[in-house]
């Protein structure tokens, strides 16, 4: 019986997890969507967003004050990366896009070492990561409190915007620009406004996600590397689409913390670090465009 | 207009498909190769231990890296990966095979590189683009995992590390750094000719067929799955050399970890600045991010007349080179190499400007 | 819009390769995709040696057809017959084997690639030397390599685009283009040469200059030569038969002069509902 239940637990500290994941993945989404470039440079702006708010919290902004500031920081970048990396790009092949933003990714992580230091800095949010007591005395399982509203925190955020895309004005105006700049543009959409918007919400995506990873493990440099494993939630879920990633991102936390704990032992551990990839790999070569996304046709 | 080719006739098709087809070119480089070997007398060892060696090594590894993504459009990031495979190849080889030559050693990493750069290049039958990156993510995460997980490939060393052995050829020991700049020039020089002959004739043109369009390269016969697992295969040898002389030659003491995606990251970036699908634009790339951090240290000394904190100086590193891929992609897609080439074409018409 | 194509070769009464038996036989072949009928029940015959035009409206399905041939697309139903052999699947690499070559209709060279690296790229399947043999220079890749050049240079004199063989295909004109596209085909000396519209987008001089290529191809070597093309000058003028296809049906198959007093051709070109 306590295997049992140290499995459900094992089960659902993954899958909390795995919600953060999904919250980095949904950046690269939102902009996947909107401009169809795949921005490597994501996990560097969840990075720089959260750095930049604990400086301007160190610089002496209060808590409230600091995240509509930082929030502003991203659109900027958000706005300075559209205006110098995609357009001038905007003709390119797909592969040299990528290369833009993975060099993009350098930038934004030099900058940020520049600007606020690397020194790792404690960020406290007010949760605490400590088990649930009542979780505890009834079922003997830790399930910590940070995990938990990260998750919710997660869900809402998923859900609206999932409901922004599919039933407001603006969110069909952000599909329309994704699948063509010009029609889009012909047919009256304010394509600036809507870069803003996208730039806008991907940075408060980035922003939020940072803080609850911040809070989890500091903000450090190896955030950085962690949003890598987003790669692998946007091809098991498929690059378009919202909910896609939401499903993904649990079974990458899922699968990653079982494999830890169940096969890790035999071999020293580590096994998630690489272990996403594999699944991704796996799911690439069954279902290529992800559990939700849009089938790729190529037409000779 | 001494760079011209004018009364340079050929006559034969296989004089037009020459490597260097102007006698300029040739002289030049028959001039630069004598530089190349005399250098040790000149240059003291910190310039070849540290500059010079690792320069040739990581050009080699940028070559391979070039051969996968330049000439045969797969995305990788598993460059590093591969290198660790050839240097934890070579020491097991040397030490559990009695009176090796070092060479021999050496070519075998880079044949077991292969083989596990086919194994994880499947994918690449399946997919592409930015989907391949990622398989090729997973190669690099499992392999140094691997390497540092079972400590036979470390001959159970307890520090976790290998110490390279010496290298030993002929009888003789090439300990000195002279002696093992020599002994990594000369397999430097022959890989590179052979790289440039394979890009120069059919090899090389199926490579840039299925990279530009491999439907119509199937309509002409090719077959994608031995032309793409041969590019990988061909790749990863080459970076299972540099890596076994990236430990043997330079570091020699070497944990997995030294293999980690970062470098990787610095390979891909050597190839993107120095020019995709070339083989000089290696050479010049990996120079490049070689010396970067080198010029920034003697700018800031100059400069600000004090050491700069190497925080500050790696970030800086960071922000330039990621500025340099972008302008490059912007402006230039294929690098250094293509304005070396520009630069030429000039010099050809020289004091004319056209 | 017609043209008249000057050639000498039409008006000969005897023909250098008279018509040989069915080289291609397509039978009821049937091509799906979701829920897009493109081709339904098509059957034809190609005989060896003629010129066979493909024609039809924006949509019958002529480019699918063309890839149904060549192991592109795999058809639901139907077989394809080369030779009286009858594949069960054609793969493109088995039909560039069987020496079947083709154009495509959106260009498909090279772009990263010179002139004449595309056309020599259409040798790859003469060329044996496996890739140590191409590292290290061995006698026989350099002899392959000189060999197979001079062949490709034959094709470029043919094509009178020796101005331009160093040339990286992508700087080139269209119309240049397509005519490298065809080099890099006939490269590959096929017996059957399958061309999507190979003069779209073209000038009067340039359709005329590649009515004569694909004449002269036909002539010298006897290639069987399958086109799709929408200039009925053309077809009318160097095509020895037509297969119309409208909506992915066949609605007519004949010599030129059949095919254009046929009802439901001109209503399929008109567009009058049927």
């Amino acid at each position: 019986m306590v295997d049992f239940w140290f499995f459900i637990e094992v089960l659902v500290g993954g899958l909390l997890s795995g919600t953060m994941y999904s919250l980095v993945a949904l950046g690269f989404v939102l902009i996947y969507k909107a401009s169809s470039v795949f921005n490597f440079a994501q996990g560097a702006m969840v990075f720089f967003a959260v750095l930049s708010f604990v400086g301007f919290m160190e610089l002496g902004l209060p808590f409230w004050a600091a995240l509509p500031v930082a929030v502003g920081v991203m659109v900027l970048v958000g706005m300075a990366t559209e205006r110098f990396v995609l357009r001038p790009l905007v003709s390119q092949s797909e592969d040299t896009l990528l290369m833009a933003t993975i060099g993009l990714a350098f930038v934004i992580e030099g900058v940020a070492q520049l600007a606020w230091g690397v020194d790792v800095r404690r960020l406290d949010l007010g949760i605490r990561d400590e088990p649930i007591n009542w979780v505890m005395d009834t079922t003997g399982m830790l399930i910590s409190q940070l995990d938990i509203t990260a998750a919710v925190v997660a869900g809402v955020m998923v859900v609206a915007l999932a409901l922004l895309f599919s039933y407001t004005k603006v969110g069909r105006g952000l599909r329309a620009v994704a699948d063509d700049h010009a029609a889009a543009l012909s047919i009256g959409i304010p394509l600036k406004h809507i870069w803003m918007l996208v730039w806008a919400t991907a940075g408060i995506v980035a922003l939020v996600a940072g803080m609850l990873w911040g809070a989890r493990s500091g903000v450090q440099f190896a955030l950085v590397w962690v949003a890598l494993k987003a790669l692998p939630v946007l091809i098991i879920g498929g690059f378009t689409s919202v909910p896609g990633v939401i499903i993904a991102g649990l079974i990458v936390g899922a699968v990653e913390k079982v494999a830890e704990v169940y096969i890790g032992p035999f071999f020293g551990g580590g096994i998630e670090g690489w272990a996403p990839y594999m699944l991704a790999v796996f799911f690439l070569l069954i279902r290529p465009e992800g559990l939700f996304g849009e089938k790729i046709i190529r037409r000779v | 207009m001494f760079y011209r080719e004018a009364g340079q006739f050929r006559t034969s098709y296989a004089q037009d498909s020459q490597i260097f087809p102007l006698r300029q070119d040739r002289i030049g480089m028959v001039i630069l190769l004598i530089a190349a070997v005399m250098l040790p007398f000149v240059a003291n060892a910190y310039w070849l231990s540290a500059i010079l060696i690792p320069w040739l090594v990581l050009s080699l590894v940028a070559l391979g890296q070039n051969i996968l993504m330049g000439y045969a459009g797969q995305l990788s990031l598993g460059s590093a990966g591969f290198m660790a495979v050839g240097a934890f190849a070579c020491y097991n080889l040397i030490l559990r095979i009695e009176g090796i030559p070092f060479v021999v050693a050496v070519a075998l990493s880079g044949v077991c590189a292969a083989l596990v750069g086919i194994v994880f290049g499947l994918p690449s039958l399946r997919i592409r683009g930015l989907y391949l990156a990622v398989a090729t993510l997973a190669s690099q995460f499992f392999i140094v995992w691997a390497l540092d997980k079972f400590p036979w490939f470390k001959n159970y060393d307890p520090a976790g590390v290998i110490t390279a052995q010496p290298i030993i050829m002929f009888g003789h020991n090439f300990a000195s750094p002279r002696e093992k700049y020599w002994v990594v020039l000369a397999i430097v020089v022959v890989l590179t000719l052979l790289a440039k002959n394979m890009a120069r004739g059919s090899v090389g043109r199926g490579w840039m067929a299925v990279r530009d369009m491999d439907v119509a390269a199937e309509v002409m016969g090719l077959s994608l799955l031995r032309t793409k697992l041969q590019a990988f295969a061909i790749s990863s040898f080459y970076c299972g050399v540099g890596g076994a002389l990236f430990a043997f030659a330079y570091l020699q003491t070497v944990e997995p970890s030294a293999f980690a995606i970062d470098l990787s990251f610095r390979i891909l970036f050597m190839v993107i600045i120095g020019g995709l699908g070339t083989i000089m634009g290696s050479f010049l790339g990996a120079g490049f991010i070689l010396l970067m951090p080198i010029f920034l240290n003697i700018f800031f000394h100059s400069v600000f007349g004090k050491s700069v904190d190497a925080t500050i100086t790696s970030a800086l590193e960071q922000v330039i080179f990621g500025v340099i891929i972008i302008v490059f992609l912007i402006f230039e897609p294929l690098g250094f190499a293509r304005l070396w080439q520009l630069t030429k074409e000039r010099l050809r018409l020289w004091p004319f400007s056209h | 819009m017609t043209i008249a194509v000057q050639s000498s070769i039409l008006q000969s009464a005897q023909r250098a390769f008279a018509f040989g038996p069915p080289i291609l036989a397509l039978d009821s072949i049937s091509l799906r995709f979701g829920g897009v009928q493109a081709l339904t029940n098509i059957s034809f015959n190609v005989l060896e040696h003629e010129i066979r035009a493909i024609i039809g409206p924006n949509g019958a399905g002529k480019s699918s057809m063309l890839n149904v041939i060549n192991g592109i697309y795999t058809p639901q139903e139907g077989s394809v017959t080369f030779r009286g052999e009858r594949l069960s699947e054609m793969t493109p690499t088995h039909a560039a084997h069987l020496g079947i070559a083709r154009t495509f209709q959106n260009i498909a060279l090279f772009r990263g690639m010179s002139v004449l690296d595309n056309i020599m790229a259409g040798r790859n399947l003469r060329m044996h030397a496996t890739f140590l043999e191409v590292a290290l220079q061995l006698p026989r890749a350099r002899r392959e390599e000189s060999e197979n050049r001079a062949v490709v240079e034959e094709i470029i004199e043919f094509l009178e685009i020796e101005h331009i063989r160093k040339v990286p295909v992508s700087r080139l004109p269209y119309g240049l283009q397509k005519r490298v596209e065809l080099g890099r085909a006939l490269a590959a000396e096929p017996t059957v040469l399958l061309l999507d519209e190979p003069m779209a987008g073209m000038n009067i001089e340039e359709k005329q200059d590649m009515c004569r290529f694909i004449l002269d191809v036909n002539d010298h070597y006897g290639t069987t030569v399958v086109l799709i093309e929408h200039d009925m000058g053309v077809v009318m003028d160097i095509s020895d038969r037509v297969v119309v296809l409208d909506y992915g049906k066949k609605i007519g198959d004949g010599t030129p002069d059949e095919v254009r007093s046929n009802q439901d051709v001109i209503d399929a070109y008109l567009g009058v509902a049927h």
